[in-house]
C-alpha cells in the first residue's frame, strides 16, 4: 500500500516541501509505492514580501501572484479543500468539503496571519501592508498624504521581522522623493527595549534613525487605537498622536490548528531540531505553525522545508533519519529605495549585518524574482 | 492553581526571549505563569525592566548552566 503524504497548506513552505519531495521520491512516486496530497485554499500563490513594495507603487498586483498549480509539481495532487480539522491521534485530516484524507505522514504548513482586530480601534485607524488589501488602502492612504505625523507601529508576534524597518525607510525615501520630508515626523515604535529584535540590527539603526530625524520610541505595546482622536495607546502608558497610522498587527496561527487543539495561539509546540510536532513521529511541522523561538519569515519557511524534505524522504525509503535542522536564518533588509543589507544567523552563530549597498539592494530587487524558483525547490 | 508555560528561548536571537514572552503573555489567563529559559545574558535587566513597567509581576530570576531561568506573572 502506497505511503501517503499529506501536506497541509499550500503557501512557501508547503509548496517548497511538495516540489522537494517530488525530486527526491521519483522513483516510488512513479511506481505508486508514494502519494503526495497538498490541501490548499486557494488557487493563487501570492508572493508575500512583494507586499511591502505595493504601497510604494514599485511592484503590479499581477505580479504577486501565480497559479499555484503551475508552481507544484504536477506530481503533486493539488486540492483547494482547506483543512478543518487535524487527527494526530488518527491520522486523518478533514476539509471543508467534508472529505477525508488519511496519512502516514503530514506537514503541517498552515502558517500564520494578522490579526488587527485584537486590538481595539486597530482595524478602523490603522493602514497595514501585510495583506493585499491592507496594501491597496495603505497605497491609497499615501497617496493623499500631504504631510503630517507618520507612526510606524510594530506588535508581537508578528512575522518577516525586518520588514517593519524596510517599511520605515522605504516611508522616508518615498516622502523626500514627494518633497514631504519636511512637512513630515516619522515615529517608529517597537516592543522591546531596542529598535529590533536582533541586537546588532537594533545597534546599527540608532546612527540611521538619526541620520534621517526618525523619532522612535520602545517598550512600546499597543493597547488601544482611536481612530477619531487619531491616538495610539500602549500598555505601558503612552500615547502618541498620528494622521497617519501604519501597524504590523499581531498574528496568530491558522484557525485549523487552534480547531484541532494543536497548539495555543495557532502555533504547534514543535521539536526545534527534528521539526516534529511534540509527542508525534509521523508530524512534520514547517514555517509560521511551529511556536519555535525564531523569526517567522519566509527564509526560515526554506531552511526548515528543506530539512523536512530530506528526513521524509529518508524516512520513507530508508527508515532513517536524515539530519537537524540548525536554526538558519538568511535575510535581505531593505534599507531604503536604493540600499540594502542581510543578516544570517543559527542556533549557535549571531547575526552580524554589514554595512548596507547598493549592489545588495539589487541582490534583494533581483531574489524578488528569483523566489519563484524558490518555491519550486530550484534555489 | 496558576498554570506554568515554559518558554525555552535558550540561543534564540530573533525575536528573542522578552518578544517571545509579550507574545506569550497574550496566550495566558491573569494569574497564570512564564518560565522564560533565556542565554542572552542582557534577559536578566530587560525582561524584569518591561514587566515593572508594563505592570505585570516578577516571581524570580534564577540562574541556571549557560542560562537563566526567569519567571513572570500576568497581572493584568
Amino acid at each position: 500500500m502506497a505511503k501517503h503524504i499529506v501536506i497541509v497548506g499550500g503557501g512557501l513552505a508547503g509548496t517548497i516541501v511538495g516540489n522537494g519531495l517530488c525530486r527526491q521520491l521519483g522513483d516510488e512516486l512513479r511506481s505508486g509505492a508514494v502519494r503526495i496530497t497538498m490541501l490548499g485554499n486557494s488557487d493563487k500563490h501570492l508572493y508575500q514580501p512583494g507586499l511591502l513594495y505595493l504601497p510604494f507603487g514599485k511592484f503590479r498586483e499581477s505580479e504577486l501572484f501565480r497559479d499555484q498549480r503551475k508552481v507544484l509539481d504536477r506530481r503533486v495532487n493539488f486540492n483547494i479543500d482547506a483543512a478543518t480539522n487535524i487527527d494526530v491521534e488518527n491520522n486523518r485530516v478533514t476539509c471543508e468539503s467534508g472529505k477525508t484524507y488519511d496519512y502516514d505522514y503530514v506537514v503541517l504548513a498552515t502558517g500564520s496571519r494578522i490579526r488587527p482586530d485584537q486590538i481595539p480601534g486597530m482595524e478602523e485607524g490603522a493602514h497595514w501592508f501585510y495583506d493585499l488589501d491592507g496594501a491597496r488602502k495603505m497605497r491609497d492612504a499615501l497617496r493623499d498624504f500631504e504631510g503630517g505625523k507618520i507612526v510606524v507601529n510594530v506588535n508581537a508576534p508578528h512575522k518577516c521581522p525586518v520588514a517593519p524597518l524596510e517599511i520605515t525607510f522605504m516611508l522616508y525615501d518615498y516622502l523626500r522623493e514627494r518633497g514631504l520630508k519636511d512637512k513630515t515626523e516619522i515615529t517608529y515604535t517597537y516592543p522591546i527595549g531596542r529598535l529590533h529584535a536582533l541586537e546588532p540590527v537594533a545597534h546599527w539603526t540608532v546612527p540611521e534613525f538619526d541620520k534621517y530625524g526618525i523619532k522612535s520610541e520602545t517598550f512600546f505595546n499597543t493597547k488601544e487605537v482611536d481612530p477619531k482622536a487619531k491616538t495610539i495607546t500602549s500598555e505601558e502608558g503612552s500615547t502618541l498622536p498620528y494622521d497617519l497610522l501604519v501597524t504590523i498587527p499581531p498574528h496568530t496561527g491558522s484557525q485549523v490548528i487552534l480547531d484541532s487543539d494543536l497548539g495555543a495561539g495557532g502555533w504547534v509546540p514543535t521539536d526545534k531540531e527534528k521539526l516534529l510536532r511534540e509527542g508525534s513521529t509521523n508530524v512534520f511541522v514547517v514555517g509560521d505553525t511551529t511556536n519555535i523561538p525564531i523569526s517567522k519569515a519566509g527564509s526560515t519557511a526554506h531552511f526548515e522545508a528543506d530539512t523536512i524534505i530530506d528526513n521524509l524522504a529518508s524516512l520513507v525509503t530508508e527508515g532513517q533519519w536524515a539530519r537537524n535542522y540548525d536554526g538558519k536564518v538568511f535575510c535581505f533588509v531593505e534599507t531604503g529605495m536604493s540600499t540594502g543589507t542581510y543578516v544570517w544567523f543559527n542556533y549557535n552563530t549571531p547575526p552580524n549585518p554589514g554595512p548596507p549597498s547598493q549592489m545588495l539592494h539589487w541582490f534583494k530587487l533581483a531574489y524578488n524574482r528569483l523566489y519563484w524558483l524558490s518555491a519550486r525547490g530550484l534555489l | 492553581m496558576a498554570q506554568r508555560t515554559k518558554i525555552d528561548a535558550r540561543g534564540a536571537f530573533c525575536p528573542g526571549p522578552l518578544m517571545e514572552l509579550i507574545a506569550g503573555l497574550k496566550l495566558i489567563e491573569v494569574g497564570d505563569e512564564i518560565e522564560v529559559w533565556s542565554s542572552d545574558k542582557g534577559s536578566a535587566k530587560d525582561i524584569p525592566e518591561w514587566v515593572a513597567k508594563v505592570g505585570h509581576e516578577m516571581v524570580g530570576v534564577e540562574n541556571c548552566e549557560g542560562y537563566d531561568s526567569i519567571v513572570i506573572r500576568k497581572a493584568k
